[in-house]
């Protein structure tokens, strides 16, 4: 009986731990996959709850003759995500801060090449210091079709 | 005695679990109000707690989904060839989990190919073989009956094909991560890999022919095979993942001997509002090692599709 009761308490404390990404996978679909339009969304989901402050890093390789659409964005309340395109050098090719945080940037590659794409989440000047905002962060990308 | 040690263990596992779920629930529940309180007391200033949370930076390993690796099949100058599919007869076989997985990948990568080539027919059977193996994993509802049903509506309309087939994988790798399964996620993906880098393997008939596209983005995939390495490393305490990354190895070692070198990459935005990334790779294969290549990855596609 008692470990019946175990049980139930592991399926109830279960029940609210999945929603964070239950609901950053509806973010995704809703919000970010719609920013690659018209571009076709390669199918892959790549998310998570960042806090201000955190950063993230994808690889990814990207090829010859290709065109991409990425797309990065956070829930409301983060304000800003930048996110930087470099190269395995490190080099930044492309940061979002030059054009005031936009959410999405198309590009392509005359030689197939591996990026990363680091996103930052930034401090919100106005959020009290006791408190750190945090939210989904989604990273998609888009394929142009011919 | 032994029986009441146990039953203290128990107790104890289930309390440590109830515990540690209650507390990821009270952090999924901040994310839910997007606020995370912070005790200032146990900071002096609050840039420390930045500085502290900067060090839990996330990594991610993406790799080329089924749909993409069929564009670039495609864009590289690939025919279409029903042949060299894995044939939809031998879901039956497939009762493993890993088995499941790796061939749900296979025919993902399958029914892209078709979809490319406007095979409305295929992509159909490719489509139920898919949402067998992806509930046969309990991956419920990432592919529901309409699905089916809306291919068919749509078999003139490319575009809308292909967006159907995107948002079952991305169902399907969403409800995996949710469910905290991404090792059989990574192996999906893997297995997708494989099936793409056998159907270009397969369909190069003359390495030798000068500027053959095809053979350019088999090459490529020496850049994308760091990626599937990281990817399985992450997840290697699960054995079926181990398995796989042992086939990768082997790849590896014949692509090591396979020169691919990359030149500066320089970023230049023209009046377009498309930005071109310029660089140039110098690579070279010899016919020895495209051979070895391609009798290797038979081999590996043989033993998950058998």
């Amino acid at each position: 009986m008692k470990s019946l009761i175990y049980i139930l308490l592991i399926g109830v404390f279960t029940l609210f731990a999945l929603p964070g990404m239950a609901q950053c996978k509806n973010f995704a679909k809703k919000v970010c996959k719609l920013e690659l339009s018209p571009f076709i969304h390669d199918g892959n989901f790549n998310a998570a709850i960042l806090t201000e402050g955190e950063d993230a890093e994808l690889f990814k390789t990207f090829y010859a003759g290709q065109e991409y659409r990425i797309s990065v964005c956070g829930s409301e309340s983060i304000t800003k995500v930048e996110f930087q395109v470099l190269d395995v050098q490190r080099k930044v090719l492309y940061t979002n801060t030059s054009r005031n945080f936009a959410p999405s940037w198309d590009f392509k590659v005359e030689a197939t090449q591996q990026l990363i794409i680091l996103v930052k989440v930034h401090s919100n000047p106005a959020s009290k210091p006791e408190e750190l905002s945090s939210g989904c962060v989604a990273i998609m990308f888009g394929l142009k079709a011919d | 005695m032994a029986i009441g040690l146990v039953k203290v263990r128990c107790k104890s596992i289930a309390i440590f679990f109830a515990l540690t779920l209650f507390l990821f629930g009270c952090a999924s529940e901040s994310s839910k109000k997007d606020k995370i309180d912070v005790d200032i007391s146990d900071v002096t200033v609050n840039d420390a707690a930045k500085v502290g949370v900067q060090t839990a930076r996330q990594i991610f390993y993406s790799l080329p989904s089924p749909l993409e690796t069929a564009m670039i099949l495609k864009r590289a100058g690939a025919k279409y060839n029903e042949e060299i599919l894995n044939p939809v007869e031998k879901i039956n076989r497939y009762n493993t989990n890993k088995s499941m997985a790796l061939n749900l990948g296979i025919y993902s990568t399958d029914l892209s190919y078709a979809s490319l080539f406007d095979q409305t027919q295929a992509s159909i059977r490719y489509m139920s073989a898919s949402k067998k193996l992806a509930e046969g994993l309990g991956i419920l509802n990432a592919i529901d009956n309409t699905v089916i049903q809306k291919l068919e509506e749509n078999v003139n309309n490319r575009e809308v094909i292909m967006d159907i087939i995107s948002e079952t994988f991305l169902n399907t790798n969403s409800i995996l991560e949710e469910n905290d399964r991404v090792a059989i996620g990574s192996i999906i993906l893997v297995g997708g890999w494989v099936e793409g880098l056998y159907i270009a393997t397969t369909l190069v008939e003359n390495v030798q022919v000068a500027d053959n596209e095809l053979v350019e983005r088999i090459i490529d995939q020496k850049l994308s095979l760091s990626t599937v390495i990281n990817l399985l490393e992450q997840h290697k305490e699960h054995p079926d993942v181990k398995d796989v990354l042992e086939d990768v190895v082997s790849l590896k070692v014949i692509y090591d001997q396979i020169q691919l070198s990359v030149s500066e990459v320089e970023a230049v935005t023209d009046e377009s509002t498309v930005t071109t990334l310029r660089s140039k790779n110098v690579s070279s294969v010899s016919p020895a090692i495209f051979a070895s290549l391609k009798e290797k990855v038979a081999n590996i596609r043989s033993k998950y599709t058998m």
